[in-house]
């Protein structure tokens, strides 16, 4: 019977050309992923200016948020992402040690980011399904937390990869690096946007 | 022990499975995973056609005696959530993309092949999901458009495994828009610009920056879509103070660009195969791309003349109405290319052109119905009517499932080394368009006479041009018989192809029929010109080509 199979070929040939050498596209695909992802991010913003636009909160509804907290929580965003950038820069001299420590903080940094967002869940006097805004709080600063999460959780696995002499991530080896570290700035202007429009506005 | 054992022989590679079963597996060939979606994609076709079968022999009569109206809703929704996501989409974009893109950049590969298998085994856990959520506790009934507060007030379970499936899907499509933009502009072979790219790269660009821009839109809603479910918080529910407008905002945001994204690509398989079945170059390359590029942008910007009914201010009506009639002429333009290349030409109508002319005459059609149903007065007359149901049936059945067939019976050869028979194929052509045009032409009658769509009860005055309707859609279910009858006949005993029996100029048949496992067994051949057809000097356009 005849199927539907390409040519096998010769294992001769086959070595011959079983690599096709070109440069590393995986940050531009990255950057593709980080685009869409913002678009969800889009959407969901763009939902919450129209609801604040078009439904009015009912009076009795309480929904109040306080300043401190989160804006501590943007500090600590924006550092985090300078001790990444810092950490990059002793990876780039081969300096492991170094580039861990700095890993380590910005790692602490998103770490103390979700307790903190933890503590404001759990002191805002409303819940989930009180109101219209209360819900589209709640989901908009999840699923930022979500990221928040992931990112963190990433950035683990880069510290313990950049560790020597065993680890697979150096200065030979940058790409999980240069993603962990495009991703979490993504993750950091997303917030700033966020802490905008649902803090300031 | 003995070093017989070359350092490249990896004992992976001695695992993946050959011979058919290759296409069960976990492959990273772009060539397996392309037919992988075509084969998967054809299976959920048959479903969803015997699903729209189920809907036609209940319109028959005008109580519903054939099934519950519980039942048909289910049947509704699977139908349009199943031929949509999982038939045109993964194989207009997936199936020939995957398939064609490579080659026609140069390369061996896509860009991320390990991603793109992912993708594509996204499709078969969300679709059986799907389908089985029938089987639970009944499958979501509230349309393949799952408006609120019809989705909220519905059966959760269904829903929620609705808007499951279509993550999924979702996600599988965002994977392979990112690793199409990133093979055609990244990894075309060096030397070949980006205006020396057959009409398809620049179709598939399109497609891909749609994808990547609309459809996590549509995600996002679904999860606040599937919260208002399960936790009961409010966003799109009025009563809790929710609004329902914005998710038709946020929902059509995605799913007009999908109409794009399910006919973009099918624009540019035409442009592939008109070419070579009438020998004259295609007419109008650059504004071929300028018009995808415009079609693109605008198709971004016209989601709310969905929602001429919804209560839009009168501004938001008329900016939309004039933004939909735009896209008009960049459609105009390609319609007005496509009759140019055949203008003069030599045709040979085979059944891959008779598909095409299919296209161009049925996409007209489904175009002019488009652009009458931009203008406010004449859709709020006839917005969720037959009328509607007609105009995009002609525009993703008449147009893309049209191309579909076309593109089966030009690239078969390709894809399996055999020839299927003509004289079949043209007579599937010939009963697809009598069932086709039967099926879907009185629909525009009954939505003008006030005919309402997605409901199983009707007025007896429309039974006998329902009736006439189903006839056509028995008449399209027969025709798939001698499409597949050819094409079990030529897989097993079809004449050889050879490398090239249309004698083309595209990249991809400047290989052997089935293409070797890495495309080419030298360097990919340089097409700069590849629609150089009736020219005196096509054949040293092809430089590079051994």
């Amino acid at each position: 019977m005849t199927s539907i199979v390409p040519k096998e070929q010769s294992s001769e040939s086959k070595k011959d050309l079983s690599t096709e050498e070109h440069e590393d596209f995986r940050l531009f695909g990255l950057i593709a992923f980080l685009i869409a992802d913002g678009m969800t991010f889009a959407g969901f913003f763009a939902a919450y200016l129209t609801f604040k636009a078009v439904n009015p909160i009912s009076p009795d509804a309480i929904y109040e948020l306080e300043l401190p907290l989160p804006t501590l929580n943007t500090v600590l965003l924006l550092v985090s992402s300078f001790t990444f950038h810092r950490a990059g820069k002793f990876l780039e001299k081969n300096e492991s040690k170094q580039c861990q420590k700095w890993l380590l903080i910005t790692g602490s940094l998103g770490l103390a980011f979700l307790i903190s967002q933890m503590f404001e869940y759990f002191t805002l006097p409303f819940g989930l399904t009180d109101n219209l805004f209360a819900s589209t709080f709640y989901a908009l600063t999840g699923f930022h937390g979500l990221h928040v999460t992931l990112g963190s959780i990433m950035i683990m696995i880069i510290w313990w990869q950049t560790r020597v002499p065993s680890g697979r991530v150096n200065n030979e080896n940058k790409f999980p690096f240069e993603a962990v570290e495009l991703y979490w700035h993504f993750v950091d202007g997303i917030w700033v946007v966020l802490f905008i429009i649902l803090y300031l506005l | 022990m003995t070093i017989s054992l070359k350092p490249n022989d990896s004992p992976p590679e001695k695992l993946q499975p050959t011979g058919w079963l290759k296409y069960l597996s976990f492959s990273l060939d772009h060539k397996v995973i392309g037919l992988q979606y075509l084969v998967c994609g054809f299976l959920f076709y048959l479903i969803g056609g015997s699903l729209a079968g189920a809907i036609r022999v209940e319109l028959t009569s005008p109580l519903s005696d054939f099934m519950p109206r519980e039942v048909y809703n289910q049947v509704l929704t699977l139908h349009g959530t199943i031929m949509i996501f999982l038939w045109i989409v993964p194989v207009v974009n997936g199936a020939f993309g995957n398939y064609l893109i490579p080659f026609y950049v140069g390369a061996r590969d896509m860009a991320f092949p390990r991603l793109n298998a992912v993708a594509f085994w996204l499709i078969p856990p969300s679709g059986l999901m799907l389908i089985t959520s029938y089987f639970i506790n009944g499958a979501a009934q509230s349309g393949w458009t799952a408006y609120p507060p019809l989705s909220i007030t519905t059966p959760a379970a269904g829903q929620i495994i609705w808007i499951l499936s279509v993550l999924l899907l979702g996600g599988s499509s965002i994977f392979g828009g990112i690793n199409f933009i990133a093979t055609i502009l990244k990894l075309r072979r060096p030397g070949l610009k980006l205006m020396q790219l057959p009409m398809y790269c620049w179709a598939m660009l399109g497609t891909s920056i749609l994808v990547v821009l609309s459809t996590p839109v549509l995600a996002g809603t679904l999860i606040l879509l599937s919260f208002d479910i399960v936790a009961h918080t409010g966003f799109f529910n009025p009563s809790l103070g929710g609004n329902v407008i914005v998710y038709q905002h946020l929902f059509w945001f995605y799913s007009h660009p999908a109409v794009y994204i399910m006919v973009l690509p099918a624009f540019g398989l035409v442009s592939e195969i008109l070419p070579i079945h009438s020998r004259k170059p295609l007419f109008g390359y650059t504004t071929m791309v300028f018009s995808i590029m415009g079609i693109v942008v605008l198709g971004l910007v016209v989601w709310a003349h969905h929602m001429f009914t919804s209560g839009t201010p009168p501004w938001m009506r008329l900016f939309f109405t004039i933004a939909t009639a735009f896209i008009a002429v960049p459609t105009g333009i390609k319609f007005f290319n496509w009759v140019a290349t055949l203008w003069g030409g030599k045709i040979s109508l085979n059944a891959a052109m008779l598909f095409s002319c299919g296209f161009i005459i049925n996409f007209v059609l489904g175009g002019i119905t488009g652009v009458a149903l931009a203008q406010v007065p004449f859709d709020v007359h006839v917005h969720d009517t037959y009328f509607v149901v007609a105009h995009f049936h002609y525009i993703v059945y008449g147009g893309s499932v049209f191309v579909i067939f076309s593109s089966i019976y030009h690239w078969f050869p390709k894809f399996t080394g055999k020839m299927l028979n003509e004289n079949l194929g043209r007579f599937h052509f010939i009963i697809t368009f009598i069932g086709f045009n039967l099926c879907f032409a009185p629909q525009h009658w009954l939505g003008l006479n006030g005919m309402p769509r997605r409901v199983a009860e009707y007025d007896p005055q429309f039974q006998v041009i329902n009736q006439i309707s189903s006839v056509g859609a028995l008449l399209m279910a027969l025709s798939t018989l001698p499409f597949l009858w050819n094409i079990l006949q030529s897989i097993l005993y079809g004449d050889k192809a050879g490398d090239n029996p249309w004698n083309a100029l595209t990249p991809e048949w400047l290989t052997s029929s089935p293409p070797p496992v890495e495309n080419w067994e030298g360097d990919a051949p340089l097409v700069i010109e590849p629609y150089g057809y009736g020219e005196k000097n096509s054949n040293k356009i092809q430089e590079g080509m051994k």
